[in-house]
């Protein structure tokens, strides 16, 4: 679009790739290459982990599809996002030191190293891998689609040469420095997420007149806007707190947010980053949405909500700050993929090819074989991103609350029920995903509760019910 | 007896760290009835009757921003009061 406002993205680009230059000295001199490739070596800091975690896990839809929906709903919206300020403190609280502690014990890099070791079943190691690759690579496609849209919207490049672009940015940094390229990048990504959305919170009070007045102006056009049930009403109470299963607690859920609570050096590093993390996820959530809504009174009459972050930022800001608050949403989508770039390639490198086909192979062998896989990976997503088929769609539908359905209790009750036992975990594992799907289709939000709900409940009976059932046979 | 000096050095570090996991799931529960009690206890009635907050809505401010900082400082009271720092790694066991 212009040069002003592309500079800061182009900035940020160099930032990062600097960053993955700087992990790559510890790839080439770690003593053991998938600990430090795949996990950081377990060395993050407080700071590094909060972060880390919060850019891995906002994505696309906290920049771009939420502040839309919030210009939509108005101020319920901004209530739904709010619940996501528990997952600051709750994720790394419940799995908590017991996890770290544990992690260590089995040496576990992955997810699938930790259920496969605390239930001791191949089946569940390989459950769990395949649905990491299956649902986690549609995932990333889907986000790579939205990193190449918004580059094209900015610097108004062809969709292709865009996709280009964030493919080889991402791909450079994370193929040369691993995990803590990812890591230490989801810093820099995530601070930029943070700065973003105070600049655009306070533009867009400033431009809309202050808080008073664009209160009035919604008030005028709406009254429901400004109640807790959504501008037309329809958003009920038991809707939203459904929402707390989705955004909230079933987040632990997430192996791609959950293989970083065993990332971490030490309990003080745990400590601050419970506390850094609640309140920068908070801020970012809390700001993105209100400026969302407040939108409406500055820029009204959008129809495609992902447009209405962008559309706000190059309508009350000169253009260089418009880049430095596009460069967000930029961030958060680069941060995300990194990291589930970085987590199929776990799957397929540790998981299934040291795990099953070649527990012996050699260190240099299997760094290259890593180093290879990530890159393919990539540049498989890359060809399919061009035109996604119709499958990667249909499975990311079912990437967050299905991944969340899967490992949730596996993970859970894995660390803190001394029962639970393999038999339990596999039909947890395949009840969580075949009844999401299954609710999806045949009767989705059911009660009027979000689809997630039924199938996380109903796994958690399904794993205690066999647990029970088979403890005399296991033993 | 190394056994189970070992089982008796891993139960205190498992006891602080289910206490935690505890404070966790509870400062959860509190954060999602602040969250709901004041959403639609005060956000209830028609929107012509609404009192504002500093710009906001009284519902979206108790609710959303004053929910908000109450969570940021019993999480950091929680932390600061009752987190232990326990060491992770088993001793003498090896990286691999």
């Amino acid at each position: 679009m212009n040069i002003q406002a592309t500079l800061p993205l182009v900035i940020f680009f160099i930032l990062i790739f600097a960053a993955g230059l700087y992990a790559a000295k510890y790839v080439k001199s770690s003593e053991t290459f998938l600990q430090e490739y795949f996990l950081g070596s377990r060395q993050l800091g407080g700071f590094v982990l909060a972060m880390t975690m919060i850019a891995t896990y906002g994505s696309a839809s906290s920049f771009l599809g939420g502040p839309g929906a919030a210009y939509h709903y108005g101020l319920a919206w901004v209530l739904l996002a709010m619940i996501q300020v528990v997952t600051g403190y709750f994720v790394l609280m419940v799995l908590g030191k017991k996890f770290a502690i544990m992690a260590r014990k089995y040496n576990a890099v992955t997810i699938t190293d930790f259920v496969r070791s605390r239930y001791n079943s191949h089946w569940v190691g390989i459950l769990s891998a395949a649905s990491i690759v299956l649902f986690l690579f549609s995932a990333m496609t889907a986000q790579w689609v939205g990193g190449a849209r918004l580059i094209e919207s900015v610097a108004g490049l062809s969709y292709t040469s865009s996709l280009f672009i964030f493919a080889a940015s991402v791909l450079v940094y994370v193929v040369i420095g691993g995990f803590r390229a990812v890591a230490i990048t989801d810093a820099i990504q995530g601070t930029v997420m943070l700065g973003g959305t105070i600049l655009l919170l306070a533009a867009a009070i400033v431009a809309g007149g202050g808080i008073d007045n664009i209160m009035t102006e919604l008030r005028n056009e709406n009254p429901n806007i400004l109640s807790p049930y959504g501008s037309d009403k329809n958003l009920t109470p038991l809707y939203l707190s459904s929402f707390w299963i989705l955004v909230g607690v079933g987040v632990v859920g997430l192996p791609q947010v959950s293989v970083r609570a065993m990332s971490y050096k030490d309990a003080k590093a745990m400590h601050r980053a419970i506390l850094i993390g609640t309140a920068v996820i908070g801020t970012i959530m809390l700001g993105m949405h209100l400026a969302g809504v407040f939108a409406r009174v500055i820029v009204p009459g959008i129809t495609v909500p992902d447009t209405v972050m962008p559309t706000l930022a190059l309508s009350i800001l000169p253009p260089w700050a418009a880049g430095i608050v596009l460069a967000a949403p930029m961030a958060a989508i680069m941060s995300t993929v990194d990291s589930l770039l970085l987590l199929v390639a776990s799957a397929i490198i540790k998981d299934v090819y040291v795990g099953y086909i070649s527990p012996n192979a050699h260190e240099k062998k299997i760094k290259a074989y890593s180093m290879t896989a990530t890159a393919l990976i990539g540049g498989a997503v890359f060809l399919l991103a061009i035109n996604p088929p119709y499958l990667l769609i249909w499975l990311n539908l079912f990437s967050f609350g299905g991944l969340e359905a899967v490992f949730l209790w596996p993970i859970v009750l894995g660390l803190y029920w001394r029962k639970a036992n393999k038999h339990g975990a596999l039909s947890c594992m395949l009840t969580g995903m075949g009844s999401y799907m299954a609710f999806h289709f045949l009767w989705p939000e059911p009660f009027g509760m979000h689809t997630v709900v039924l199938p996380i409940v109903l796994s958690l009976v399904i794993f205690i019910a066999v647990s029970l059932f088979t403890q005399k046979a296991v033993r | 007896m190394k056994n189970m000096r070992e089982q008796r050095g891993l139960d205190w570090r498992f006891k602080a760290a289910h206490r935690e996991a505890w404070i966790g799931i509870g400062l959860a529960g509190f954060h999602f009835l602040w969250w709901y009690a004041f959403a639609y206890g005060l956000g209830n009635g028609p929107v012509e009757e609404y009192s504002y907050i500093m710009g906001f809505p009284a519902w979206f401010f108790f609710s959303c921003i004053l929910g908000f900082a109450v969570m940021m400082i019993l999480t950091a009271a929680a932390v600061k009061l009752f987190f232990q720092d326990i060491p992770f790694d088993e001793e003498g066991a090896g990286k691999r």
